[in-house]
């Protein structure tokens, strides 16, 4: 269907990229060739590494290492403007418009034509812009401000962009996450199109079924590194999540057996429009439910809704047997529920203050004597969980803002577990921490079960779900599509499940 | 869904429609102003005076507001606008008195680039270390003043000092318009004319919209921003100079609290305090308005005590309305959209 002749230069080649932010090795060796007339599928887990790649290429991260060639030259971007004129157009996930100016203005941004008194042409852009959008076959009103457009409008006025540059390679992140099938259909019309062109294009989705409508390669990568590249119709589904996922994990997080007791917490049929629908999950003394899926499925909208932060419109929250009512946080915290939110350093820490207040402050009312507080209870209170899940730091005066990632990952838990809580909702517990600090979390989390109490843990890396969780609930598109006993779970189930509509479609 | 060219959706007209009323509604309530105060005292518009003080009071202003608009519609603000102006005007006194017979020419070159490097102060100060404009600004309109204080002392220029024909632009007028008043109107054409049909104008407006796009889209934001506060500051290096040729004195304390009336100007003719809306055109209306109000309320017999007040219930009165259009047109944006889908 497409002509790849062997030997052709590739427009776009990475070979061994290398990317480090401080300690973290985000990327260890991106390999990454992209021929002209083709559309190439970049896959892998979250985390493995693809939204950085992508971020080098469009020259807003420079590489540390590896080679980076567009059409066989050596190239090194040092901005996104350098990038753009080379001819690389990068769709992000989150559409990059500009809310209050017009769509046309926001297509040709930078590169209006103008006359010879650098006047703007404004009748001459628009000409442009209607034969832009009739060769994509798109209505939108070109003078209308980009503010309160739909992400799939907003996501078309990016292809436009990409299309009027002339962009001979055309990134697109995770493009198909906010849209329905009908948009889809179309974005799918318009990439195919630009393909026959001759124009290179990369599709990163999690969305099997699509990679397989749509591309014709595809470049499978784990944990910051290349793992293979295939043509598509010599591949499966199965064997890409092999490739995704294929390490040997199970023994790395071992969760110690734990008497499981009566259920904590209760959630029968919590919906909230557009968000989730129809969550049911009960998670018992002494257990550790993973909940799965990708990164936007709902997973964390659900544990907000569940601990009162956000509202639903339907369905129950039950602590110990009785309900809980939506929207109190403070009542939930009462009830013996604890959330450690996914961003620790938005949501969990006070950065500015110090490691002894944020460990106090989700129970200050109890360290307080006739409204005050001391020093004194607040140190000795610090310093207990301080010891107990053994936080490094010089002094509990000291900034929570200057702990590395797991040591405020530690604080943020002591906080909580300050509150002695019955059910423990942590969302990504083990989010940028590294390995050493990783086993410990998890020591942990296996232990605070161990002692009876119900864990319910959001994650999206797959060996921490299996290692840790006695049971796993697998969320896609906001909807619970499977679940799985430890027994049963394994990688690919999980990864299936959370990639594939199963039976009736949402 | 098929028809080839796209029509302009009847959403789209109405936006057009408010966004010109915002300024035309400034510019009525200037109107309504002057028609009181000529109804309670008919001198305020129909004498020499009263015409030549209703368009000069506010010229300077006009300089200041221009330069404020465009950097408060790249989602910024400079704060030292006022401590520039001072330090410029006693640059231009003591080019006078120090370099006997130095061309008045030189002088408005030579006060402009300066105020433009004090811009580029707190341009750089802003883009390169990421510092926001509030803070950098509110840091160098104490710095700035402080150099003024340290250099004049208790010292002042006196209209004594500084040549005939200097001061004469000051209250000088071609056609029965103060030369001022066309200075001033001349850099708001360009700086309209700029903003409207310019690439570099059009990205001010993007930055400002949305800071982070801009710099994902590949625009050279950094550049543009110190474009735009160099801008700002030689432009109130221009006012500097119209300072000292129409008052003639300048102690260093010359402009103090005028960086509040450009950014309250700003504000009331529409520009959007968070950035990417509102024209200089509107920046430049509202402060015709603002110190006409000033003159014109002692005349309607409002006591002092209340002038200021009024200044303060118009800037507020301007943020609500704006905020209140915004939203609306957003509500409107979006009805349109269910309509559509």
């Amino acid at each position: 269907m497409t002509s790849n002749p062997a030997g052709a230069v590739p427009v776009l080649e990475l070979r061994d990229i290398r990317k480090e932010f401080g300690s973290v090795v985000a990327l260890r060796s991106g390999t990454l060739s992209v021929h002209g007339g083709s559309i190439h599928a970049l896959v892998g887990e979250n985390g493995a590494g693809k939204s950085t790649l992508v971020k080098i290429v469009a020259g807003l991260y420079q590489r540390d290492g590896g080679e980076f060639r567009l059409d066989g030259e050596d190239v090194d971007f040092t901005s996104t403007a350098e990038s753009k004129a080379a001819g690389v157009a990068v769709i992000y996930q989150e559409p990059t418009l500009f809310p209050d100016l017009s769509v046309t203005e926001n297509v040709f941004m930078g590169r209006q034509p103008v006359n010879r008194f650098g006047r703007i042409d404004r009748s001459a852009m628009r000409a442009e812009l209607e034969r832009l959008f009739q060769r994509l076959a798109v209505r939108i009103d070109p003078d209308r401000p980009a503010e309160g457009l739909s992400i799939a409008d907003q996501q078309v006025i990016e292809i436009a962009k990409a299309v009027s540059l002339d962009a001979k390679l055309l990134i697109m992140d995770e493009p198909t996450a906010a849209l329905s099938g009908v948009e889809v259909d179309r974005l799918f019309a318009i990439a195919r199109s630009l393909r026959d062109e001759g124009r290179a294009l990369v599709f990163i989705s999690h969305r099997f079924d699509e990679v397989f409508a749509l591309c014709d390669t595809v470049t499978v990568m784990r944990d910051g590194a290349y793992i293979a590249t295939s043509p598509i119709h010599e591949t499966s589904v199965d064997a890409i999540v092999r490739q995704m996922v294929g390490r040997e994990v199970t023994d790395l997080f071992p969760k110690l057996d734990a008497r499981i007791g009566p259920p904590l917490l209760e959630v029968e049929g919590l919906t909230s429009a557009g968000i989730f629908h129809d969550i049911d999950l009960t998670v018992r003394s002494g257990e550790i439910v993973g909940l799965a899926g990708l990164v936007g499925a709902g997973r964390s909208e659900v544990a907000r809704a569940i601990f009162g932060v956000d509202g639903y419109d339907s369905g129950s929250v039950r602590v110990t047997g009785t309900s809980l009512p939506k929207r109190k946080p403070a009542e939930a915290m009462e009830r013996g529920v604890a959330l450690v939110p996914e961003d620790r350093r938005r949501q969990g820490l006070v950065l500015e203050s110090s490691v002894a207040r944020n460990l106090t402050v989700a129970i200050r009312e109890r360290l307080a004597k006739a409204g005050i507080i001391t020093g004194r209870s607040e140190n000795a209170a610090a310093r207990l969980w301080a010891s107990r899940l053994e936080v490094k730091t010089n002094a509990l005066s000291s900034l929570a803002g200057t702990l590395s990632g797991g040591n405020q990952q530690k604080v943020v838990l002591g906080k909580w577990l300050a509150t002695e809580p019955k059910v423990l909702i942590i969302d990504e517990p083990t989010r940028g921490i590294d390995v050493g600090t990783k086993a410990e979390v998890h020591r942990l989390l296996s232990e605070l079960a161990g002692r009876g109490m119900g864990i319910l843990m959001i994650s999206s890396e797959l060996p921490e779900v299996l290692g840790m969780a006695d049971r796993v609930l697998v969320m896609r598109e906001g909807r619970i599509t499977a679940e799985l006993d430890r027994a049963d779970a394994t990688s690919e189930n999980v990864m299936f499940a959370a990639t594939h509509a199963t039976g009736a479609q949402s | 869904m098929t028809a080839p060219t796209i029509e302009r959706s009847d959403v789209t007209k109405r936006l057009r429609a408010v966004s010109a009323v915002r300024e035309f509604g400034i510019l009525l309530a200037l109107l309504l102003v002057i028609l009181a105060a000529t109804i309670a005292n008919p001198n305020f518009l129909f004498s020499a005076d009263g015409w030549r003080d209703l368009l000069l009071t506010p010229s300077i202003l006009v300089l200041l507001a221009v330069g404020q608009a465009i950097v408060i519609i790249t989602r910024n603000v400079d704060l030292s606008v006022g401590s520039v102006l001072g330090l410029s005007a006693y640059l231009t006194g003591r080019l006078f008195i120090d370099l006997q017979g130095i061309p008045t020419l030189a002088v408005f070159l030579i006060v402009i680039v300066f105020g433009a490097v004090l811009g580029l102060v707190n341009g750089a100060l802003v883009a390169f270390a990421k510092v926001p404009s509030l803070v950098i600004t509110l840091g160098t309109l104490y710095a700035y003043r402080g150099i003024n204080v340290l250099w004049a002392g208790g010292d002042r220029v006196n209209a004594s000092d500084l040549p005939r024909d200097f001061l004469a632009l000051g209250t000088g007028q071609v056609l029965f318009i103060p030369i001022l008043t066309i200075i001033a109107l001349v850099v708001l054409i360009v700086a309209g004319w700029v903003m409207k049909n310019s690439r570099a104008g059009r990205e001010f407006y993007a930055i400002g919209s949305d800071p982070d796009a801009a710099e994902l889209y590949g625009l050279r934001v950094t550049r543009r921003l110190l474009v735009a506060f160099v801008l700002s500051g030689a432009l109130a290096g221009l006012a500097g100079v119209l300072y000292a040729a129409r008052y003639g004195t300048v102690s260093s304390q010359a402009g103090s609290g005028w960086e509040l009336d450009a950014v309250g100007a700003a504000v009331i003719g529409g520009v959007a305090i968070f950035g990417g809306s509102g024209t200089v055109w509107g920046a430049a209306i509202g402060a015709g308005l603002l110190l006409t109000i000033n003159r014109a309320l002692p005349i309607l017999g409002i006591p002092d005590f209340w002038q200021r007040a009024v200044v303060g219930a118009l800037i507020i009165g301007a943020i609500v309305l704006d905020r209140v259009l915004a939203l609306r047109q957003r509500r409107k944006l979006l009805e349109a959209r269910e309509d559509e889908s």
